[in-house]
């Protein structure tokens, strides 16, 4: 069944265009995973899937049900929950607290404080610390449980691993594959094409707001992928690639 | 022309800390005059860094940068403006009440040191090449983002630069207005302006640049024809992440 379904988004910041005309369908269960350079437009799709952001042009399908004008939080509560970059987590506030501000708008499921200490088995000892003193790593197990606890039918998830440590990268993404193999319905912004392809089902590669190629994983070479994300059958076209 | 002459502009051994951090650790860069030379990398990797450091926005904490033979690294923007560095940045700002020609002649004046009818003259020039003389009388504030961006690179050109650094200028813009961009751009470059452009739109970069140079996490990690950088795997690597064997 098809949990989320685009149809011809396109988002603007202002006189920029962001996203350009956008089409997707996610099935219920599935992760795929946006890729793309720097201003593709992969933060601005899911900021409009969460209702952060609103669409210049087209509608946004949830559960069959139109939610283009559906705000934010009320998308919150119908299972849309978002894990923005940069984790923007409530500093002051401790890892317990900030989860619990998560569960403002929550559904019924099987996600509470205590189930999500028990997912993320290195938040357990910092229950009670406050997010500033907290690692990276930590940070962001913190803001995935912060999504999480809205028992959310679908999870955005948006460059979890920046500006994190290798060993923590290992750490948040191992607690996503069990999320994944738990059934959850996943859209990912990933820059590391390997990991995005190893949790993810299918793969969109974006370029400058458009869709430039999609595929499952396992059928896209990485030569594909790349040719894709710069573009260069562009260039090719244009005749100023040799490639 | 170029490589094998002094460079225009040349930058040895350039690191730049802010605080712990490191963004620039040890870049050498240099460009000959007439040359164009396209900047990638991944988010993060030092590029605008290098900008800046290159138009004199920022000082390197080690290095030098040379103009023409000539150390600059202590000079600020305005004097290298006028020794002709020019710079388009990512994010158009004009003077919004001012109109497309007021606004050229303000880097005419301004950047160029040009006074009177030099520098009407040069505005008139400068706004042909970039395709703006229809919208000479308009207020800048009214333009839409490829008009906003051929006045961004207006008033860089008006004030006469030997080497132009761009930021970014292709964001945003569609196909057809891209091409329309890539070539006024090629159109300098033919007049022998030397350009530094550093773009994520690597198919648009490339039907200008003869070479590119590759940042990540503040080194040059691949110079040389784009076909060859493109294919690179340690340029791969830097922006899809390591294959894991």
């Amino acid at each position: 069944m098809t949990l989320l379904s685009l149809q011809g988004i396109e988002a603007r910041h202002g006189l920029l265009p962001a996203v350009r005309g956008i089409s997707l369908d996610v099935a219920e269960g599935e992760t795929i995973a946006l890729v793309g350079a720097n201003g593709a437009g992969k933060t601005t799709l899911l900021r409009t899937i969460a209702g952060a952001h609103k669409p210049a042009a087209g509608r946004v399908f949830f559960a069959g049900e139109d939610i283009t004008r559906v705000r934010a939080h009320d998308r919150v509560r119908m299972g849309i929950a978002l894990v923005p970059e940069g984790r923007r987590l409530f500093p002051a506030l401790t890892v317990e607290e900030n989860l619990l501000v998560g569960a403002q708008r929550t559904r019924p499921g099987r996600w509470t404080v205590e189930a999500i200490l028990e997912a993320f088995p290195l938040l357990k000892p910092l229950r009670d610390r406050r997010a500033a003193t907290l690692s990276g790593g930590e940070q962001q197990a913190t803001a995935i449980g912060r999504a999480l606890i809205a028992n959310p039918r679908l999870l955005l998830l948006d460059e979890v691993s920046l500006g994190l440590a290798p060993i923590a990268v290992e750490g948040v993404y191992r607690s996503l594959q069990l999320l994944i193999d738990e059934g959850s319905t996943i859209v990912l912004v990933e820059q590391d094409l390997t990991r995005a392809r190893a949790v993810a089902k299918r793969v969109v590669c974006m370029l400058e707001g458009s869709v430039a190629l999609e595929g499952a994983s396992g059928e896209l070479s990485r030569e594909r992928i790349t040719e894709a994300y710069f573009g260069l059958r562009r260039a090719r076209e244009a005749g100023t690639w040799a490639g | 022309m170029g490589s094998q002459d002094t460079p225009i502009l040349a930058a040895v051994g350039i690191h730049k800390r802010f605080g712990a951090l490191v963004v620039l650790d040890g870049v050498d860069f240099s460009i000959g005059v007439g040359d164009a030379i396209g900047i990638v990398g991944p988010n993060g990797a030092g590029k605008t860094t290098l900008l800046n450091i290159l138009s004199g926005a920022l000082l390197p904490s080690e290095g030098s940068v040379a103009f023409n033979g000539s150390d600059v690294t202590q000079s600020g923007v305005s004097r290298r403006c006028r020794l002709g560095i020019g710079r388009a940045h990512q994010v158009p700002r004009p003077f919004g009440d001012m109109s497309v020609f007021e606004n050229v002649l303000v880097g005419a004046a301004t950047g160029g040191g040009l006074r009177g009818r030099r520098a009407y003259g040069r505005c008139i020039e400068v706004l042909e090449i970039c395709g703006l003389t229809g919208t000479a009388n308009r207020r800048a504030e009214s333009l839409g983002l490829l008009d906003r961006k051929r006045l961004e690179l207006a008033r860089a050109l008006a004030t006469d630069p030997l080497v132009l650094l761009l930021d970014e200028i292709g964001a945003g813009l569609t196909e057809v207005e891209a091409e329309e961009l890539v070539a006024t751009i090629r159109e300098l470059h033919r007049q022998g302006v030397a350009i530094v452009w550093i773009e994520h739109i690597v198919h648009v970069l490339v039907r200008v640049v003869e070479r590119l140079v590759c940042l990540d996490a503040g080194r040059v990690i691949a110079d040389g024809q784009p076909d060859a950088v493109m294919r690179d795997s340690a340029v791969v690597d830097a922006y899809l992440g390591r294959v894991v064997v």
